[in-house]
């Protein structure tokens, strides 16, 4: 069904999802969606707005039990791995996830703490003045701007180890250099080989590996995908 | 292990310190109604001592309670707590440290002004001491199992009342218990010893299996 080019060289399969199902309430938001996340690929879940792009994103975590299929990652059930998967996995959704009243500072490192990924206090200071929040570390997120806030969230994304990154429109509320900030991010974490589920309307270009882009809520080949290179 | 404990624990404790007026609303919710009854019902020695381990009880009780809604809603407001369950640590581990900080800000403080208000009862001076003793072994019980509750009930609209219908029945016998210890204390007839080993009892099982349940509740609540 994926009309996926062949690639010259064979990509390590990270996760593997099949004939996934979710409904809300009675509402049945896809069903039978298969598709593969190879290491350095970019998924681009496209959608409507209530077509279930949030829905598909939290299943893939775990946080949202599917009605039917599988969620795979590499090669074991996601249900059975349960916090080794979470290990594997960063997650930004649509709350921010950090608390007003702690400072920028005290939010990553209670974040890389419970990701048992001890950072010293220079790595996240470096993190938060490469988010663009120089100055702003030790004042508490509430004194903050919206955009401001989401960078603090997003610095997570530079200290993080993980292989997968799912992103739930992570580029709202944020202004031009921090869109263009976002980008690179997301084209490294590709290019070390990681992978990345976002929701967005917006183009994320890449250096290099696969961009595969998924619509929901059509009736036709959801799945299609494209290469940077120009080997197909 | 226990450096992710300590570090949710300190995080809570953290945020309860610089929103001071949480943990102060509890304390002066338990003071006030303690202080009500002995206005309310005349200042007869002997009614008074036959109330007090009871009406102190029950304002523990419903202080714990009022509390409890805020244990896991300011995280789920703000996502934090959907950062929790990925974390890669055991949901339970972390629970109990929240509940631990919970305790901490919410009980321990009742325990320690219960010699204070109780003097209004009449109470002699071995009965205050089993009663703060009761409560220290009696009021981590009921932070331990109003989290199963407050993980149940998280993100319901009139959550808070259905969470007192759902948890307040569990706290029978602790408050059975916790109160049966002062009274027997009070009136001398008889070992409290028996009480505070059913306490603990209490205590052991709740710290064993309500973080599990309550992990399981979150996970459920946050689907």
């Amino acid at each position: 069904m994926v009309s996926r080019c062949s690639h010259p060289q064979p990509n390590l399969l990270m996760l593997d999802v099949s004939d996934l199902a979710c409904r809300r309430g009675e509402r049945l938001l896809f069903s039978d969606l298969s598709f593969q996340v190879p290491a350095e690929t970019l998924v681009h879940v496209r959608g409507r707005n209530g077509s279930g792009k949030t829905t598909l994103l939290r299943a893939l975590c775990g946080l949202l039990r599917a009605d039917a299929g599988s969620i795979r990652w590499r090669g074991e059930p996601i249900r059975d791995l349960a916090e080794d998967y979470n290990r594997d996995l960063l997650y930004f959704g649509h709350l921010n996830g950090i608390k007003a009243d702690l400072t920028g500072l005290e939010n990553l490192r209670i974040a890389s703490t419970l990701d048992q990924d001890p950072t010293d206090a220079d790595a996240i200071v470096a993190a938060l003045s490469r988010i663009g929040l120089e100055g702003f570390e030790d004042l508490p997120t509430r004194m903050l701007s919206q955009g401001q806030k989401k960078r603090v969230a997003l610095a997570r994304l530079i200290l993080s180890k993980a292989p997968l990154w799912i992103l739930d429109e992570p580029f709202t509320a944020l202004d031009v250099d921090a869109v263009d900030l976002l980008q690179q991010l997301i084209a490294e974490q590709v290019a070390r080989g990681g992978s990345v589920i976002l929701t967005t309307h917006q183009e994320v270009p890449l250096t290099s590996g696969a961009i595969q882009r998924l619509t929901l809520g059509e009736a036709s080949d959801p799945v299609s995908s494209e290469n940077t290179e120009s080997s197909c | 292990m226990l450096k992710v404990f300590y570090c949710v624990l300190s995080r809570d404790i953290t945020l309860a310190l610089r929103r001071r007026t949480d943990v102060l609303t509890t304390l002066f919710f338990f003071i006030i109604v303690v202080s009500l009854f002995p206005l309310g019902v005349g200042s007869e020695r002997e009614q008074l001592r036959m109330l007090g381990p009871g009406v102190v009880w029950v304002a523990a009780l419903l202080a714990s309670m009022l509390a409890l809604e805020r244990l896991f809603a300011a995280d789920y407001d703000d996502g934090t707590l959907e950062q929790l369950l990925l974390t890669g640590q055991p949901l339970a581990l972390l629970v109990l440290g929240k509940v631990v900080a919970h305790w901490l800000l919410t009980g321990l403080p009742l325990v320690l002004i219960a010699p204070l208000v109780a003097m209004q009862y009449h109470l002699s001076s071995t009965a205050i001491w089993v009663m703060m003793a009761a409560l220290a072994i009696g009021t981590p019980v009921l932070s331990l199992i109003g989290a199963i509750g407050a993980a149940l009930t998280l993100g319901l609209r009139g959550g808070g009342i259905l969470l007192s219908l759902l948890i307040l029945p569990l706290y029978v016998p602790v408050l059975v218990y916790g109160a049966g210890a002062v009274s027997v204390s009070a009136i001398e007839i008889a070992d409290t010893q028996p009480y505070f080993y059913l306490l603990t009892a209490f205590l052991m099982g709740s710290s064993l299996l309500a973080p599990l349940a309550a992990a399981a509740a979150l996970r459920i609540s946050l689907e």
